[in-house]
C-alpha cells in the first residue's frame, strides 16, 4: 500500500478509523486538536458513521467514552495534557471498571509549554491508573500502535493511554496504513456488577487490575515497539524512549549507535530488558521527552552508584523538549552550531488578530478600570490571554479552564473589590458554569465578562456549546436578568459600554456583560466560503 | 540525496504551502519525508517556522540539529535571520526582503538589509512586488519558492506539476498565477 502524508495526530486518527472506532470524544487543546479534526472530516465522520462532535469538556468527553464502551463499541478520548486533569476522575475510575469495547486515551502533552501553563508529564497518569502506555517515536508507530491499542485494551478488558508529544503531534511524514476493521455491533457489558463502583465491587475489581499488572509488562517485554538493538561498546547503555529515540539516532550515521540501545515505546516498563542493559553496561544514559519517568524509576531514590544519568543527574536538562544537539551534548559528541542570531532580531509573540473583538472589550474594561487601578481582573484560557501583553496590560492572573470566575470570588471573599472575570464563551460551558454558580449562591460581589466570539478561538475555531444561549443560561443559574448584558464590542459603541461596565462594577452582587461579536478568523473563513459559493 | 530547510515566517504568511508543494514532489520521487510545523498560539501573528527534511534515506529526527540546514527559506527578512544557528556554513538563505511589522520595536530596514548582506549565500528579493505585477499579492511564497527552487535538487518540472496539482481545485487561473510567480522568482536568482 501507498504512503499518506500524515502529521502524528492524524496517524492516530486513521488508525483509529482503520480499528474499527465507532465514536471520538475531545475537547480542543494544543497539541492534540487535529486528531478529531481528521475523524470528523473522514468519509466515516462526515456520514455519522462514527461520532465526533465535540465534547463540552474532557470530563464529560471520558465519560461518553465509557459509556460507549460500556455498550460494547470502540471509543478514544483525545485532550492535551492538561485536559486529563480534567478528566482525571473518570479517568482513574475507568482503570477499576476496565472497559469492554475497546477504550483508547490520548493524551498530548506539550513539553517546553508551546501553548501550555504546565509540561507535566501524562505517563505517569498511566502509571497512577495502573494501565498500560505507548509512547510512538515516530508517525508510523503512532499509527501501528493505536491500531494495536484498540486490541489490546479488548484483549485485557483495560482502558490505554496513548502519550504524544508535541514534535510528533505536529510532525508529517509517510505512513502506511493496515486493514480496516469493522467497528464492534452493540454488545452491552455483561457483568451486572462491573461499572458499579460501589465499594465491594470496587475492592475486587481494582484486585483484579493489580493481578492483570504482570500480563501488561509482559505484553511491555515482547513488545515490538520495545526494542533491545545490541552494540558493541558496553561502555555506555542507552534507554531512549518515544521522539527521544529519534534525537539519539540522529547523532549516528546511518542510525547506527555504538552502544546497546533500549528503545522504549510501551509500558509498564519491560524490567527485564531494563536488568539486562543495567548488568551489561557500565552506566547507563537515559533520554526522554519530558519528566525523568523513566530515570526516576530506573535510579530509585539513593543510586548509590551513580552510574545511571539523564535529566536528573544534569546530562540533560531538566526542563523543555530535547533535540538531536542535547542529545549529542550528553553523549559527548561535538555539539554543532551555525552562525549567531543577529541583535537585532526581536522576538515576536503572537497577538490579537487585528480587528479581533477582544480588543475592543478590552479598550472598554481598561477604562471602565482606570479609577480602581491594577490587579483586579482575573482571567482564563484562550485567545483573550494576550490582554496579558502590551499594548493592553489589562489581566493579572491565567490559572486553569474555568479559574477566571472562581478566583474573582475567592479575591472578593478576601475583601477586594471590585473583582472583575474574564472569560471565553467556551471556556465558560467548559469549566464556568459550576464556577458562577457558586458566586451566585453566596450573590458574591463580582462581574463577569464573558466573551462571546462565538468560537473556540485558540485552537482554530472549533464550535462552541455556548453558541446563542450564554444569556439563558446564566439567568438559568440565578443571575439576575437586570444583571445580564449583551453588548456589542466594536468601537463605535465604546462610551455606552464603558458605561454599561462601571454601572456593574458598583453593584454588589453577580453581574453578568456579554461583549459579542464573531471571531474575526472564522468570520473571513465563512465570507471565503460564502464568496466561493456565489462563484 | 539529503536536503534540510528551516521554512521560516509570521504566523498566516503560507510558510506550509512551500513545505506542501516540494513534499508532494519529493515523495513522488519515493523520497522520505519528515515536516515539523508549529500549531497553537504561535499561529496568532507569532513568529513560526517548520524543520523540512527530505531524503532518500530514512530520517530520524523530526528536528533539524544546529548548524546543519541546508537552506533557510523565509517569507520575512528578520524571520530568515532568526534561524541562523541552524544554517550550516554554506547553507544559503533565501528571503523575501520585505518586512512583516506586526511589533513597535520592529528594527530598521536598513539594518536589517545590512545583516542579511553579510550572510555569506544570500538571496533577498522583493517578492512582494513581483507576486503584485503579476496580479496576486498573495502569491509572494510561490516567489520564494521559485527563487529556492535552483538549490532544490529535485527537477524543476516535478516542482511545476506539484504547484498544478496543489491548486487544481481554485481554477486554471490561479495555477497559471503561481506558476508565473514562481518562475519570476526563479529567474530574478539565477541572476543573482
Amino acid at each position: 500500500m501507498s504512503k499518506a502524508l500524515f502529521l502524528g495526530d492524524e496517524a492516530v486518527a486513521q488508525a483509529a478509523l482503520d480499528a474499527g472506532l465507532s465514536g471520538v470524544y475531545a475537547y480542543p487543546g494544543t497539541p492534540s486538536t487535529e486528531i478529531t479534526e481528521f475523524i470528523q472530516n473522514s468519509k466515516q465522520g462526515k456520514a455519522g458513521e462514527v461520532h465526533s462532535i465535540w465534547a463540552g469538556n474532557e470530563k464529560t468527553a471520558m465519560e461518553s467514552a465509557i459509556g460507549m464502551s460500556y455498550a460494547g463499541k470502540r471509543a478514544m478520548v483525545c485532550m492535551k495534557h492538561v485536559g486529563l486533569n480534567v478528566a482525571a476522575d473518570p479517568f482513574m475510575n475507568s482503570s477499576i471498571t476496565g472497559a469492554n469495547g475497546g477504550l483508547v486515551v490520548v493524551v498530548a502533552d506539550d513539553p517546553s509549554m508551546h501553548s501550555s501553563q504546565d509540561e507535566q508529564d501524562s505517563r505517569y497518569y498511566a502509571k497512577f491508573a495502573l494501565i498500560p502506555c505507548f509512547e510512538p517515536s515516530n508517525q508510523q508507530e503512532a499509527y501501528d500502535i493505536t491500531y494495536y491499542a484498540f486490541e489490546m485494551s479488548e484483549k485485557f478488558r483495560t482502558p490505554v493511554l496513548i502519550r504524544l508529544t508535541t514534535r510528533l503531534s505536529h510532525s508529517r511524514s509517510g505512513v502506511e496504513r493496515k486493514a480496516e476493521r469493522p467497528q464492534n455491533p452493540l454488545n452491552v457489558e455483561k457483568d451486572p456488577k462491573q461499572f458499579i463502583l460501589l465499594p465491594a465491587n470496587a475492592r475486587r475489581h481494582y484486585r483484579k487490575l493489580l493481578d492483570k499488572q504482570p500480563e501488561f509488562e509482559n505484553d511491555s517485554l515482547n513488545s515490538p515497539f520495545n526494542q533491545y538493538i545490541d552494540g558493541a561498546d558496553k561502555s555506555m547503555g542507552i534507554i531512549a524512549s518515544g521522539i527521544a529515540f529519534n534525537y539519539l539516532m540522529e547523532n549516528f550515521e546511518g542510525g547506527k549507535c555504538p552502544y546497546p540501545v533500549l528503545k522504549i515505546s510501551q509500558y509498564p516498563l519491560p524490567t527485564k530488558l531494563i536488568a539486562k542493559m543495567v548488568d551489561e553496561c557500565g552506566k547507563v544514559l537515559i533520554a526522554e521527552e519530558g519528566y525523568p519517568f523513566i530515570e526516576e524509576q530506573v535510579r530509585g531514590v539513593l543510586n548509590r552508584t551513580g552510574n545511571i544519568m539523564g535529566r536528573l543527574s544534569g546530562e540533560l536538562p531538566r526542563d523543555g523538549e530535547l533535540n538531536p544537539n542535547l542529545v549529542a551534548k550528553a553523549l559527548g559528541l561535538p555539539d554543532t552550531y551555525g552562525a549567531p542570531v543577529p541583535e537585532l532580531v526581536v522576538p515576536r509573540p503572537p497577538a490579537l488578530c487585528v480587528g479581533c473583538p477582544h480588543i475592543d472589550s478590552y479598550t472598554a474594561l481598561n477604562k471602565a478600570m482606570e479609577k480602581y487601578g491594577k490587579g483586579k481582573v482575573f482571567s482564563d484560557i484562550g485567545c483573550y490571554t494576550l490582554g496579558a501583553l502590551p499594548p493592553y496590560n489589562a489581566i493579572y492572573t491565567t490559572v486553569d479552564m474555568g479559574a477566571s470566575i472562581t478566583m474573582a470570588k475567592g479575591a472578593a471573599d478576601a475583601g477586594m473589590s471590585p473583582c472583575v472575570a474574564v472569560i471565553g464563551d467556551s471556556t465558560f460551558t467548559h469549566s464556568g458554569m459550576t464556577s458562577l454558580l457558586d458566586a451566585i449562591y453566596e450573590n458574591t460581589p463580582i462581574t463577569v465578562l464573558i466573551l462571546d466570539n462565538s468560537t473556540t478561538g485558540m485552537t482554530g475555531g472549533q464550535d462552541s456549546h455556548a453558541l446563542g444561549v450564554l444569556g439563558e443560561i446564566c439567568k438559568g443559574l440565578g443571575v439576575k436578568e437586570d444583571h445580564i448584558h449583551r453588548i456589542n464590542p466594536l468601537k463605535a459603541h465604546l462610551d455606552e459600554n464603558v458605561a454599561i461596565i462601571e454601572k456593574e462594577l458598583e453593584y454588589q452582587g453577580v453581574s453578568v456583560i456579554i461583549p459579542t461579536r464573531e471571531c474575526i478568523q472564522t468570520l473571513s473563513r465563512r465570507m471565503k466560503k460564502q464568496q466561493a459559493a456565489k462563484k | 540525496m539529503k536536503i534540510d530547510i528551516i521554512l521560516a515566517g509570521v504566523g498566516g504568511q503560507g510558510i506550509l504551502s512551500i513545505a506542501t508543494i516540494v513534499g508532494a514532489a519529493a515523495i513522488k520521487r519515493g523520497m522520505y519525508m519528515k515536516q515539523a510545523e508549529v500549531h497553537g498560539m504561535s499561529q496568532r501573528g507569532g513568529d513560526v517556522q517548520s524543520h523540512f527534511r527530505l531524503s532518500d534515506q530514512p530520517i530520524a529526527s523530526d528536528l533539524i540539529p544546529l548548524g546543519k540546514a541546508d537552506m533557510i527559506i523565509s517569507v520575512e527578512p528578520m524571520e530568515s535571520l532568526r534561524y541562523l544557528p541552524w544554517l550550516k556554513k554554506d547553507g544559503w538563505l533565501i528571503t523575501n526582503d520585505q518586512p512583516f511589522v506586526n511589533i513597535p520595536n520592529y528594527p530598521d530596514f536598513d539594518a536589517l538589509k545590512a545583516e542579511l548582506a553579510k550572510v555569506q549565500n544570500c538571496v533577498a528579493i522583493n517578492a512582494d512586488q513581483i507576486a503584485k505585477d503579476l496580479g496576486s499579492a498573495r502569491s509572494s511564497n510561490m516567489v520564494i519558492l521559485g527563487a529556492a527552487s535552483p538549490y532544490l535538487q529535485l527537477p524543476y518540472e516535478e516542482i511545476e506539476n506539484a504547484v498544478r496539482e496543489n491548486f487544481a481545485r481554485k481554477g486554471e487561473d490561479i495555477v497559471n498565477v503561481n506558476l508565473a510567480c514562481m518562475k519570476a522568482g526563479r529567474e530574478l536568482a539565477e541572476k543573482k
